[in-house]
């Protein structure tokens, strides 16, 4: 069902009236979302995993694993009850540095996110209105051209390329370079939902009513996508947490004691084959926790936008 | 088959369109941003007239647009540049280490399919199935396990299977590249199963999360078109299950599939980057990585366009094959992409 929820403009009087029924509105959607048990699970792992990133100073049994020096006589112990993920081939804690790599993870998603979604969908929504036009196939054919290269080769490219001669890649170039790779894929899904909404009836009414185009974008069709862009920027905290991994994985990471689950992953497998298994274990198993919790948490939000009981 | 040929060309004019955009895009990174292609290739010492000579040799001085005609000639005519890494043209290159990727994305490609299409229908007939939630459980899992971390574990339970073939096993007389095929059409078949043993971790590795995605949407495909009307209609004449979920089920279902099946190419050709360099792969996408490594401007220039270009091509194959299974589509007067 496509309906805008906010055809005419509320008077002072129905104030009160109209935050009752948006109190309403929420607690159905949070009734949508509550009916899959799953999705619960899923704003759980990321709630704990947000927690952990922006308590961890505060939180984790070995502050010093972050950043300290490194403690060679502890150098990659076992799992055990003082170490509960064992130790990586510095002596540092890895329970202690898994915890703050979450805060590099999220960054990334927040910087990423925070730079690509608003210009994505803004794209998508002008080239979906005026679909058909030059500029609206114009925008199109862009956000096409840098889809057809896979995000990470494009950010690994351009990461290089970012980098001066000499010098190693680091955390800023390859979240810009990621954040150049990503805005497309949203200019292409609001695009696609926006060009068969603005076919609808209640568009042509706003349009014969006289409204502005800049209304009928942000206030008729931009509330009939929120839901699955919302869909997305979860689902795609999944993904960029991914790339980010991939990109330290190969290099392109957090500088050299900043705790980063790419990277450590990358180091334990290299210790992998003598039998040191935790280093490789633990943060390959945060990094699919935390994907997991936001691909979840994305299927709640698109039950929640959904119509229809299914 | 009715065909409508305008759908196709315009498909094709699209996706060459869509390249010679993306020649520009990459020649945009090459050119437009930081970094000295002259001071990269002569290194920081060299004297200012080598520097001269080699950018006017290299075009440098021309206006960009002219470096950029400069450029698109240089591809069509077999000039990609020298590689920093290998020394050699870059296009030597790309035939030596290229079809070992193929391999690798053609078997993940064929794997992905083969397995999420039945797994999609088996859970999609059975809703609510103990089957059904298994394939559930997996896909929720295999969505969120990276390529590259299945692929450590691969890699370190079947320590073995690194490489193309096992130390000591003749490879293959070339003929297309391919060991697999190579070894295969020549009758080596020890070789044969030696390389086929050798593609199944890294395509699995590779191959995982695609069919995660796909199985899923597969079943929820499978699960809506049983409740259509034309499905009951089938029940009640009493066709058998089998005509059924083989023949008018599957067309209609395939469509989302294979739609998505179309991006996830896309993160197979990303993928093969990293699982390529845990298998130690030697294909092209561990000669990219080297390339993006080391700053090797015309190697990287050649890999971005390479991956851009396989993945315009699947793309309009995948294009091609919603056509098939969709008559609107294939004979809708104006396609709107």
């Amino acid at each position: 069902m496509k309906v805008a929820d906010s055809g005419a403009a509320p008077s002072k009087a129905s104030g009160s009236l109209q935050r009752r029924t948006r109190r309403q509105t929420l607690s159905r959607y949070w009734y949508k979302f509550k009916r899959n048990k799953i999705s619960i699970v899923g704003l759980g792992v990321v709630l704990a995993v947000i927690a952990i990133a922006l308590l961890s100073p505060w939180i984790v049994p070995y502050p010093g694993a972050a950043f300290g020096p490194p403690n060679f006589a502890k150098m990659n112990q076992a799992p055990s009850p003082t170490h509960p993920f064992g130790t990586d081939e510095f002596g540092r804690d890895e329970l202690s540095r898994v915890m703050y790599a979450f805060r590099y993870s999220l960054m990334l998603v927040g910087v990423v996110l925070g730079i690509t979604v608003i210009p994505g969908v803004l794209l998508g929504l002008v080239a979906g209105y005026y679909a058909g036009r030059w500029h609206s196939s114009l925008i199109m054919l862009l956000a096409n051209i840098f889809v057809a290269v896979p995000p990470l080769l494009l950010a690994l490219s351009i990461a290089t390329e970012l980098t001066p001669l000499n010098s190693s890649p680091d955390i800023l170039t390859a979240m810009v370079a990621v954040t150049l790779a990503w805005w497309p894929w949203y200019t292409r899904l609001v695009y696609s939902t926006a060009s068969s909404i603005r076919n609808e009836d209640f568009v042509k009414a706003a349009e014969l009513t006289g409204a502005s185009s800049t209304h009928i974008m942000f206030k008729e069709i931009l509330p009939n996508i929120l839901g699955s862009v919302l869909t997305k920027v979860s689902l795609d905290g999944g993904w960029v947490i991914l790339i980010g991994a991939a990109l330290s994985f190969v290099g392109f990471g957090a500088p050299s004691p900043t705790p980063d689950l790419g990277t450590m992953l990358s180091n334990g497998a290299t210790d992998l084959p003598g039998g040191v298994w935790w280093t490789t274990l633990f943060p390959a198993m945060a990094i699919v926790a935390v994907i997991l919790g936001f691909n979840l948490l994305g299927d709640g939000i698109n039950d929640m936008f959904s119509s229809g009981i299914k | 088959m009715k065909w409508n040929w305008g759908f196709i060309l315009r498909r094709l004019a699209y996706s060459v369109l869509a390249l010679v955009g993306l020649s520009i895009l990459v020649f945009a990174i090459a050119r437009v941003l930081p970094g000295d292609p002259v001071r990269l290739a002569l290194g920081p010492h060299a004297s200012a007239s080598a520097v001269f000579q080699l950018r006017i040799q290299l075009h440098l001085n021309q206006p960009i647009w002219l470096q950029y005609i400069y450029w698109i000639e240089g591809i069509f005519t077999g000039n990609w540049g020298i590689s920093l890494f290998t020394h050699r043209n870059v296009l030597t290159d790309v035939e030596a280490f290229l079809p070992a990727t193929l391999e690798l994305l053609i078997a993940a490609a064929a794997i992905d399919i083969l397995i999420a299409v039945p797994l999609g229908v088996i859970a999609g007939r059975r809703e609510n199935t103990v089957v059904d939630n298994a394939v559930r459980v997996l896909s929720y899992v295999g969505i969120a396990i990276p390529s590259f971390v299945v692929a450590i574990f691969l890699q370190h339970f079947f320590p073995s299977y690194v490489g193309q073939l096992s130390p000591g096993v003749q490879p293959p007389p070339h003929i297309t590249g391919l060991a697999f095929l190579d070894a295969l059409v020549t009758a080596h078949f020890s070789t044969a199963w030696n390389a086929l043993l050798h593609i199944i971790p890294p395509a699995f590795a590779l191959a995982l999360g695609p069919i995660a995605q796909e199985a899923r949407i597969m079943r929820s495909s499978v699960v809506e078109n049983l409740g259509r009307d034309y499905t009951v209609a089938e029940i009640s004449r009493g066709l058998p299950e089998r005509v059924i979920t083989l023949k008018y089920l599957m067309k209609p279902s395939l469509i989302p599939t294979i739609t998505i099946y179309a991006l996830d190419i896309s993160s197979l050709i990303a993928n093969a980057f990293l699982v390529e360099l845990i298998f130690n792969w030697g294909g092209f996408s561990q000669y990219g990585l080297n390339a993006i490594l080391s700053k090797d401007l015309n190697a990287i220039v050649a890999v971005v366009m390479i991956a851009g270009v396989l993945f315009v091509i699947s793309n309009f194959l995948v294009d091609l094959t919603v056509g098939y299974l969709d008559p609107r589509i294939r004979l809708q007067s104006r396609s709107d992409e």
